[in-house]
């Protein structure tokens, strides 16, 4: 199997923050900790693009390289989880991460900044798989039950993709090179005329 | 204002009854890989835990199921 990874489609994105939800809501993540983000880039102007952003589980992950305490570490199947057992929460790993994906809650005593929070690719932790300790400090572990990412998962337009890298850069490879633009889009000419498409053009009826 | 007063202190002096229990660790723990299951029953059907390809075969069908919208509309 190759590497588990993310793509965001940013023709697809339209920025309803499903994503965002479904992972609040699968994990439990508490106030103030948002694993996955949706950014937008130049809002309210045409060519508006909408991705949505978490931890990229990078080949070669900066945050790993810059841990001061080694809590990081790699699945087999190229997830970058962490203990947070040995994180000390020093926020080295936030000044690293080009995505910004790690979170720190403000949960300890006198507001102190906790340890680490970040996307786990619904991988869960280090703890036993399934388990509550598991579940309490990294969320629930869908790969193990056979599933993916619930962020991808609950997408309503498919613009996330998670999933085997290969597989996923399939998807997308197939998705670019069908959709096409202009009239070729799917719908385009059956619902407005389109010459390209084969269709005759609209009139007055 | 000595109620206040009290109130504060105690604050300050339980702050810390909520913070949990944590243990020096070393190094991050080696994890169980996820193809080995989580021994709970919700778990998506069509492979066998504990299985490394049929949970991969598993991930690859319900990828291209679930996120290749092509595959059904086309």
């Amino acid at each position: 199997m190759a590497r588990m990874k993310f793509i965001c489609d940013s023709e697809r994105c339209i920025e309803c923050n499903g994503c965002v939800t479904a992972c609040k809501n699968e994990h439990e993540v508490p106030w103030g900790v948002n694993r996955r983000r949706v950014v937008t880039l130049n809002d309210g102007v045409p060519g508006e693009r909408s991705v949505s952003v978490a931890c990229m589980h990078c080949s070669d992950a900066p945050c790993m390289a810059v841990c001061p305490v080694n809590c990081f570490y790699r699945t087999d199947e190229g997830v970058v989880l962490h203990d947070k057992d040995v994180c000390i929460g020093c926020g080295y790993c936030s000044y690293a991460c080009p995505f910004g994906a790690p979170q720190f809650p403000s949960a300890g005593t006198f507001g102190v900044r906790g340890k680490m929070d970040k996307c786990t690719f619904c991988a869960g932790g280090p703890e036993a798989n399934g388990s509550e300790a598991e579940f309490e400090k990294y969320g629930r572990n869908r790969l193990a039950e056979g599933k993916l990412p619930a962020c991808a998962e609950m997408c309503s337009t498919k613009a996330l993709l998670a999933g085997d890298g290969d597989v996923v850069a399939d998807i997308f490879r197939n998705r670019v090179v069908k959709r096409g633009k202009g009239a070729e889009v799917w719908g385009w000419g059956t619902a407005y005329g389109s010459k390209q498409a084969g269709q005759p053009a609209g009139g007055k009826s | 204002m000595n109620r206040v007063l009290i109130l504060i202190a105690a604050a300050f002096a339980l702050a810390a009854c909520g913070e949990r229990p944590q243990q020096m660790k070393d190094s991050p723990r080696q994890d169980t890989s996820a193809f080995q299951g989580t021994g709970m029953p919700f778990v998506a059907p069509g492979w066998k835990v504990g299985d490394k390809p049929s949970w991969e075969a598993q991930l690859k069908t319900r990828t291209q199921n679930g996120q290749n919208d092509y595959t059904k509309v086309n």
